[in-house]
């Protein structure tokens, strides 16, 4: 149960990072750096059944900082569409030096 | 001060010496006094130069064109500018320079005086006057002493007696300088370093003043550096020196390795461990005498001394002919403890000395610049001087270290009256001739009569006439040097496979033939300056006069001196008087010495001594006669209108070519080297290039290399992000 647990949280977190990786848009970016956090949490509860209950309780704790994250996040990305009308990253290079 | 010198009498007293309480504790007085003189003097100068007025340096002096004048000259004269009124400060100065030279000598007479009163015992022992401990640096001890002992007596004596007649002198002849007070706050700074020179009680603080002389030497020979031909004379006077200064450095190192002290007390009493004739002793003095080479201008470092002219007369007279250069032979007396124990060191000096001798009295022999013969003359002395004290005859070496004091500072003096008297019938017809060119002088008899009568005694004192001064020192060093020809320490060493003898008699007949060519250079000398037709031209000539009395002084006085000098040691076979009194007086500083060189040479009999003599005085007579008989002032042109010489002239005249075959050998190699390897190959090349822009390059391209990762592109930093946890956590793994 819990190597197929793990390896499916792993398949979750290798697409969230490609997602990351390969797409242009932000709010996609975005969204897969939340799936990468959520493939986390899986193997937290996971590990949880066979260690105890730490790990369900530090999936509180990431669910939280990510809520958070969220509201931030989209903040972000709101304010940028603002600034200038798109959310494509490959015209986001601002951050130079 | 006051207490310093409680402490040094505190110290005194565990040995006490006959000189305690007496006019001797005074000693240190006299070289500060001259000190003295060159804060007050320097101090007039500084304060002047702030002031308006008369600007040192001389503009006047560069406002002149000086079309004509070859390098080297002498321009006194020319400082005479109608416009220019004398320094604001020159009377002041006028007391000062020479009144403590003056109250210097005083005191130094007293202590002399204190010294003949004190016969007796202990006076056979050096007086030692410590006053602070200077350099204590673990077994190296050295003190700031002065030892007075008769010695360094007889030194400060010519040097505060015949300096105070220069600064006398220089009154007159630097009268109207805009420089006057900078002047004479070198010269008073000279006479300070020169008695330091002569007073240290060890190598170290004489060292001292062997550089303070040479700073002087340099600062004066370029005294008007607004011309470049002096300031190179006075560079290349300072660099030759420093040559010999290397030798002076070694020599004290290995004196510190082998006999563990500097002071001239504890290197006496070391100096009997070292093997005599041994490797040790040998190189110590032979690196002393390249020292003495340099400073005293023997060969092969002579080359400084006729440049050295561009100075102002006076200070030829009294730092390049009686005092600083006299240094060399002072050394060697000064360290016989040490030459007495190496002949072969001994027979270079000789054999240097006696080359040299020869060497420079022949380029004197067709000079035309009146300095210029009086210089290589100089040279020449000195060389004489070495044969003295190479021989071991320290006594006659210091002997006529001492007559040639007043002869030479006469023979430079009358030459600088000579100037001054040209110059100023130059100036007054705005003649920009060469004032110091013999062609252009000739029958000056009937304008100076005073100068002429003294420059002919001195002419005929360093030609070797009796009774005078030269004859009987220079005599005696000749007499010396046959005398150990055989049967002496120096005579049964070996150099070069060829015993000591054959070069002693080798030296003997160049020092004879020296003499011949002094009598013919100097007679040479007189006949073209004082008599034939005058050729310094119509207008000038009615300008032409006897200097005043200021500059006649000295020289009368310096003419006594040449006239009765010969009276400090009279030979045996002349008792005018007391006999051998500067040997006697010399006896406990170099008498052991003398006599351990002697070894077992046998005195020369009276009868050949007289023999040695009596060719001695043909000679010198026979150089007189040559001269009159060969040269006529008649023949003369003036130099603009001289012809070119031919053959071995033209080489004598152009001094054996020695300055052009050294640029050559050393001078251009050394340049080249440093212009293309040290220059442009090491330091362009390795340290411009490599290392200095080499590192900013580097700096540079890392940056540049790490730029390139900060693109501003979110997904470059994602994907260096994530390759960069796949390292570390791959790193994990293969571990």
């Amino acid at each position: 149960m819990l190597a197929e647990a793990l390896f499916f949280s792993a398949v979750l977190f290798v697409i969230g990072v490609f997602g990351v990786l390969i797409r242009r848009n932000a709010i996609i970016v975005f969204m897969c750096v939340e799936l990468m956090l959520n493939a986390v949490n899986l193997t937290f509860v996971a590990f949880a059944q066979e260690y105890g209950a730490a790990g369900q309780v530090f999936v509180f704790f990431v669910m939280t900082v990510a809520a958070a994250e969220a509201a931030v996040g989209l903040a972000i990305i709101i304010g940028l569409f603002r600034h200038r009308p798109t959310v494509d990253l490959k015209n986001i290079n601002v951050l130079k030096g | 001060m006051h207490s310093l010198l409680q402490a040094a009498t505190a110290a005194q007293t565990a040995t006490s010496h006959p000189l305690d309480g007496t006019a001797a504790r005074w000693l240190w007085l006299v070289p500060l006094l001259p000190l003295l003189g060159f804060v007050i003097n320097g101090l007039l100068s500084i304060v002047a130069a702030y002031q308006a007025g008369p600007a040192d340096p001389s503009a006047a002096h560069s406002e002149e064109s000086h079309a004509g004048h070859g390098e080297g000259h002498d321009d006194a004269g020319k400082h005479e500018h109608h416009e220019i009124p004398r320094h604001r400060y020159a009377g002041l100065t006028s007391i000062v320079g020479p009144g403590v030279l003056v109250l210097a000598f005083i005191l130094a007479v007293l202590i002399f005086v204190a010294m003949r009163g004190a016969g007796g015992g202990g006076m056979e022992h050096p007086f030692v006057q410590r006053y602070f401990s200077w350099m204590p640096v673990g077994d190296l001890q050295i003190d700031a002493a002065f030892q007075l002992d008769q010695l360094s007596m007889l030194m400060v004596l010519v040097v505060t007696g015949v300096g105070m007649l220069i600064h006398v002198f220089s009154v007159g002849y630097m009268r109207d300088d805009p420089g006057y007070p900078r002047y004479f706050a070198y010269l008073n700074l000279f006479v300070f370093f020169m008695l330091l020179l002569v007073l240290g009680a060890n190598y170290p603080l004489m060292f001292i003043g062997w550089e303070g002389v040479g700073l002087c030497s340099y600062l004066l020979i370029g005294f008007w550096f607004s011309e470049k031909a002096n300031a190179d004379a006075g560079k290349k006077a300072f660099i030759v020196n420093r040559i010999g200064d290397f030798g002076f450095l070694i020599a004290m190192f290995l004196l510190f390795a082998n006999i563990g002290t500097l002071d001239f007390r504890g290197v006496t009493e070391g100096a009997s461990a070292l093997a005599v004739g041994g490797p040790v002793v040998t190189a110590i003095c032979l690196f002393l005498f390249l020292g003495c080479a340099g400073k005293s201008a023997q060969i092969p470092l002579y080359i400084w001394l006729p440049d050295a002219m561009a100075g102002p007369t006076p200070v030829s007279a009294l730092i390049h002919a009686a005092t600083m250069v006299t240094a060399g032979v002072f050394l060697i007396a000064r360290s016989s403890m040490l030459f007495s124990l190496a002949p072969v060191a001994e027979l270079v000096v000789v054999l240097i000395g006696a080359l040299t001798a020869v060497f420079a009295a022949s380029i004197g022999l067709k000079q035309w610049d009146i300095k210029k013969v009086l210089a290589y003359s100089t040279v020449s002395q000195l060389g004489y001087m070495f044969v003295g004290v190479g021989s071991g005859a320290y006594v006659a070496g210091m002997f006529h270290l001492a007559t040639h004091a007043f002869f030479k500072a006469l023979l430079f003096l009358g030459s600088g009256s000579v100037i001054y008297a040209m110059h100023a019938a130059y100036h007054h017809t705005g003649n920009h001739d060469d004032a110091q060119d013999m062609r252009n002088m000739g029958g000056l008899r009937q304008y100076m009569p005073v100068t002429f009568v003294l420059m002919w005694i001195a002419t005929l004192a360093i030609a070797g006439i009796p009774p005078l001064a030269g004859f009987f020192s220079k005599d005696e060093i000749l007499g010396s040097l046959f005398a150990r020809a055989q049967g002496s320490t120096i005579a049964q060493a070996h150099l070069f496979g060829i015993p000591g003898t054959v070069w002693l008699y080798i030296a003997w007949v160049f020092a004879l033939s020296a003499a011949l060519m002094t009598a013919v250079y100097m007679t040479r000398m007189m006949l073209y300056t004082f008599h034939g037709p005058n050729r310094t031209g119509e207008a000038e000539r009615s300008y032409l006069k006897e200097a005043p009395w200021v500059m006649t002084g000295p020289l009368v006085v310096l003419a006594a001196l040449t006239i009765g000098g010969g009276w400090l040691n009279l030979p045996e076979f002349a008792p005018l008087g007391v006999v051998g009194g500067l040997e006697h007086w010399l006896e406990p500083v170099v008498g052991e010495y003398t006599k351990r060189v002697i070894g077992g040479a046998a005195p020369v009999s009276p009868g050949l001594e007289l023999g040695l003599v009596a060719l001695a005085v043909v000679i010198a007579a026979a150089g007189i006669a040559i001269a009159v008989a060969r040269l006529d002032p008649k023949m003369l042109v003036p130099k603009s209108r001289s012809p070119q010489e031919e053959g071995f002239e033209k080489v004598l005249v152009n001094k054996y070519y020695v300055d052009e075959i050294y640029d050559e050998a050393i001078v251009k190699p050394v340049v080249g080297v440093s212009r293309q390897l040290l220059w442009r190959g090491i330091d362009v090349g390795v340290i411009d290039s490599l290392m200095v822009r080499g590192s900013a390059y580097l700096a540079q391209l890392t940056g540049f290399i790490g730029s390139q990762f900060q693109s501003g592109r979110l997904g470059t930093y994602a994907w260096v992000l994530t390759l960069g946890v796949l390292a570390v956590l791959g790193a994990f793994t293969i571990r």
